[in-house]
């Protein structure tokens, strides 16, 4: 039977890509390893090589298409004494026209993927997790925040009225970035692979190109060493803004961050501080193992003198960087690497700068209230509507900011609603979670109609392999079941 | 008063993707050149060598000067046999990850030489503390291949359960400690390692691994502060590829020095070393190795050499270098430099290269067919969720079961 090649996923975060260039045409000889195509994700641009032998009997994506997703057919390979008249048989042909000209979704491999990972992780909640961050999934609905069916609250910091650009967080958070570069000759931008190489997830895009390797710098591999040469710029005057490749690796900086950064403003007595952004990818992406994958948002909250940021979507990414920047004390700016591909309203306005410190209403609701920050807001919207299912009406507030925590629209919402829900994927000791649970019982004791209940990871180091990653996170179930109990409808 | 013009910054220039070739042919010695010193020399006096390069085999494939040792064919045809075999590993590893069977891998492609002949002179119970480009270390010393492509694809038989990224081995009963996904942490950590040898009156010595771009690390500079003042038996290599995913050698330091250089402040003798000689890198390997032994403390190795693959799956190389980036490389591919050698010796053919070849390509192969019984990424046999909690530590508490009990394990 001919055999489809599919779209490659070239690392695990990957969901679709551009099919810029066919190296091979249709009738050509093609071995193991040969390179056939060129392909274009938003990270960098890869060659697929044949996996089987054959003849290139059919190409179905033509050169040039964008936003292919992974796993979907781009051509047919024929075998040893097969035909063209033998595409009919394969698997993708005939689930789609023959014109190839449109990226088909993917099928029966896909769909064949996620049953082993459903019923090897047994339990129905966990597709709720993979659709966010595996590529397989893209027979799912992911596009929540893109096109919204919950009622999001008007941020009152936009006026009415005001026009809409669909942006990726990446964006957002490059534009925040330029934005500000643009504005005050103070602020660069250092860290690993920041300037040449566009930045390791690609936020730095076209910097270099725009500001120059004296604003863009490319560092030596030390986060301890470059952490404590922009705290060293910061005391003398300059803005940095400090990427980590990943909050993962700011561990070998946290001396620099918490010992200097934090406390030498107080410490010399009002004369010195440090106005640093310290920013980059934050927690669990997919299958990077126990030392990449951690969320550090209770860690740095703990640390007094420090602001730490975990915004959810693109207007706020791009919002409260500017804030951040422009903030006179040091700022850690807690992104995602899962959400950096994802769609959002940005206001087109000259200098969109948001509150650090406000919480988002994201959709009202008077049965129950579920907070969140960061990546964990996809679990609550998602939650949200399974919950409007069984006639719960939750209200989702989003943080934006961890520290200083906005208690005031907390504390509001659950003297309305009665009943608390807590999500974030970092580990469950201490957790951000914790401190709001254990505010709200010494500020809103009265008004609590069941006790709070926090959703988090596992106690465990993340696991690499798929099914133990998943277990290890919080899912939609989870949520559901928490809100469920508050609510007491189990 | 002096006017003085504005100042500005120093940004290390990249090698333009014509020039790839990022070394400074002035430190280029000729094969047998350097000299080779005793093994307890005043490091004072060899400051000069870690300027130099040392190369034993020259364009011909003859072994020359103080550092060509008389080895048998046999060891030599073994040590062909480790680099091929590296090689035909990293091809298929490859291979399983664009066929989606596993996430993630990374080639030590050109690189070779340095593990496969540094491994073929340690002995059991001696540890290294390896960075992920160190597979030959495995690899030669014939520990078996399931058992690597098992971490790799992370299945039922992985052997550390599948709780870490391809390529992250670990395997203590091979001197094998476990791979850190954070950069340069565990350079410290093998001198820590040697000091606790000494202190014991063990004989076992360590070998402390990292690349050029990590030794910006301040683990890299502790632990020369530590290597120093306690002369523990550790050799401290630097492997000097190049390349730091996209960052040329100069962008961490290495534009007006060398890395070998850096032992000087440290009063440890360091050495220069053609990465992609294999007969260099086992006779200096030897020496440092000897010194360790006899309680004459750290040795640091810089091996110069060339990362010819991609940094990992995740990189694509032709945005900061040119596609034949590594072919204008001085010092060649370790493999063929083996080969011309014993060829020259009358102790090797082409023939029967292309028939070794062959046979560890089935080896491989056969290999990883039989780990893929045992489960890949996303099929078949895998972990099963109780051991999620395990080994968080030592007894495992009561909350942890809860929590495995909970989720019906």
């Amino acid at each position: 039977m001919p055999i489809d090649i599919l779209m490659p996923a070239l690392s695990p975060t990957m969901e679709e890509g551009n099919l810029s260039k066919w190296l091979k045409n249709e009738g050509d000889a093609v071995a193991p390893g040969d390179v056939i195509a060129e392909i274009e994700t938003d990270k960098a641009t890869m060659e697929v090589e044949a996996v089987d032998e054959g003849t290139l009997g059919k190409i179905l994506i033509a050169a040039g298409t964008e936003g292919v997703k992974v796993n979907t057919p781009i051509a047919v390979l024929l075998e040893e004494g097969e035909s063209a008249g033998d595409i009919g048989s394969s698997k993708a042909s005939g689930s789609q026209s023959a014109s190839g000209e449109a990226a088909a979704s993917p099928v029966a491999s896909v769909d064949n993927d996620d049953k082993a990972t459903v019923s090897s992780a047994g339990d129905a909640g966990e597709k709720a997790r993979r659709s966010t961050d595996e590529p397989s999934s893209q027979a799912d609905n992911t596009k929540v925040p893109a096109a919204p069916k919950v009622d999001v609250a008007a941020d009152p910091d936009v006026p009415a009225g005001t026009e809409m650009v669909s942006t990726t967080v990446r964006e957002a958070l490059r534009d925040a970035m330029a934005e500000e570069m643009r504005r005050d000759k103070d602020v660069f931008v250092m860290g690993e692979e920041v300037a040449e190489y566009q930045g390791a997830y690609k936020i730095t895009q076209g910097l270099l190109q725009e500001f120059g390797a004296q604003r863009v710098v490319d560092t030596p591999i030390t986060e301890h060493g470059f952490a404590g040469v922009g705290v060293g710029a910061a005391m003398s005057g300059l803005k940095p803004i400090v990427e980590f490749m990943t909050f993962n690796f700011a561990m070998q900086a946290i001396d620099q961050i918490v010992n200097s950064a934090a406390k030498t403003l107080y410490m010399s007595g009002g004369q010195m501080g440090a106005p640093i952004v310290f920013r980059g990818p934050n927690g669990a992406a997919a299958r990077v193992g126990a030392q990449h994958s951690q969320d550090y948002a209770a860690w740095y909250s703990h640390i007094p003198g420090l602001k730490v940021v975990q915004p959810y979507t693109a207007a706020d990414a791009k919002g409260l960087l500017k804030a951040a920047i422009r903030d006179p004390n040091p700022v850690i700016f807690l992104e995602n690497e899962i959400l950096y591909g994802q769609s959002f309203d940005v206001p087109k306005l000259d200098d969109f700068v948001l509150p650090i410190g406000k919480a988002r209403i994201h959709k009202q609701g008077k049965d129950v209230t579920i907070v969140s920050a960061g990546i964990g807001m996809t679990y609550a919207v998602k939650a949200e509507l399974e919950l409007r299912e069984m006639g719960i009406d939750a209200e989702i507030i989003d943080l934006r900011t961890i520290r200083p925590l906005d208690f005031d629209t907390i504390l509001a919402s659950v003297k309305k609603t009665n009943r608390l829900v807590t999500i974030e994927e970092g580990f469950p000791q201490n957790s951000v979670g914790d401190h709001i649970a254990s505010q709200v019982m010494q500020r809103a004791f009265d008004y609590l109609d069941a006790p709070v209940i926090t959703v988090c990871g596992k106690d465990v180091p993340m696991p690499y392999a798929a099914n133990l990653e998943k277990l290890a996170l919080p899912t939609v179930a989870d949520v559901v079941e928490a809100v469920k109990a508050v609510t007491y409808r189990a | 008063m002096t006017e003085f013009a504005p100042l500005s910054l120093h940004v290390p220039t990249r090698p333009s993707p014509q020039d790839n070739a990022t070394i400074d042919t002035s430190r280029l010695s000729p094969a047998g050149a350097v000299r080779r010193p005793a093994v307890d020399v005043d490091p004072t006096e060899i400051h000069d060598l870690a300027y130099k390069l040392v190369r034993v085999l020259d364009e011909n494939g003859e072994a020359q000067g103080e550092w060509a040792a008389a080895l048998e064919p046999d060891v030599l045809r073994k040590g062909l046999r480790d680099m091929m075999k590296t090689r035909a590993y990293d091809q298929r590893m490859m291979r399983l990850q664009r066929q989606g069977l596993t996430s993630f891998y990374m080639q030590c492609t050109g690189e070779e030489a340095v593990a496969c002949a540094f491994q073929s002179v340690l002995e059991k119970g001696d540890m290294n503390f390896p960075t992920y480009r160190q597979q030959g270390l495995l690899i030669a010393q014939d520990w078996p291949v399931v058992d690597m492509v098992n971490q790799i694809l992370s299945n039922s038989a992985d052997r550390i359960k599948g709780r870490q990224l391809p390529v992250m081995y670990s395997a203590k009963e091979a001197g094998f400690f476990s791979i850190s996904g954070n950069l340069g942490t565990q350079y410290i950590q093998a001198v820590g390692w040697a000091m606790a040898s000494a202190i014991r009156n063990d004989t076992r010595v360590a070998a402390a691994w990292i690349g050029d771009g990590s030794t910006a690390e301040s683990d890299f500079h502790a632990a020369l502060v530590f290597a120093s003042v306690y002369r523990p038996p550790v050799i401290l290599n630097v492997v000097n590829n190049q390349w730091a995913i996209s960052s040329p050698q100069s962008i961490a330091g290495g534009e007006r020095t060398t890395f070998a250089a850096r032992a000087h402040g440290y009063n440890i003798p360091s050495l220069r070393v053609d990465g992609n000689d294999y007969l260099a890198v086992k006779a200096v390997s030897e020496w440092a190795v000897e010194r360790a032994r006899r309680n004459l403390g750290p040795t640091l190795i810089e091996w110069v050499t060339y990362r010819v693959a991609p940094h990992s799956t995740s990189d694509d190389p032709s945005k900061y270098r040119a596609k034949d980036a590594s072919a204008a490389w001085p010092l060649g591919d370790p493999i063929t430099r083996l080969k011309t050698h014993l060829i020259a010796r009358g102790e090797w053919s082409e023939e029967r290269s292309v028939q070794l070849e062959a046979e560890l390509d089935q080896e491989i192969a056969a290999a990883a067919q039989e780990a893929r019984g045992f489960g890949t990424l996303h099929d078949g046999p895998k972990q099963s969720p109780a051991t999620m909690f395990e080994d968080v530590y030592k007894d495992m508490p009561r909350h942890l079961r809860e929590q495995r009990q909970k989720l019906g394990y």
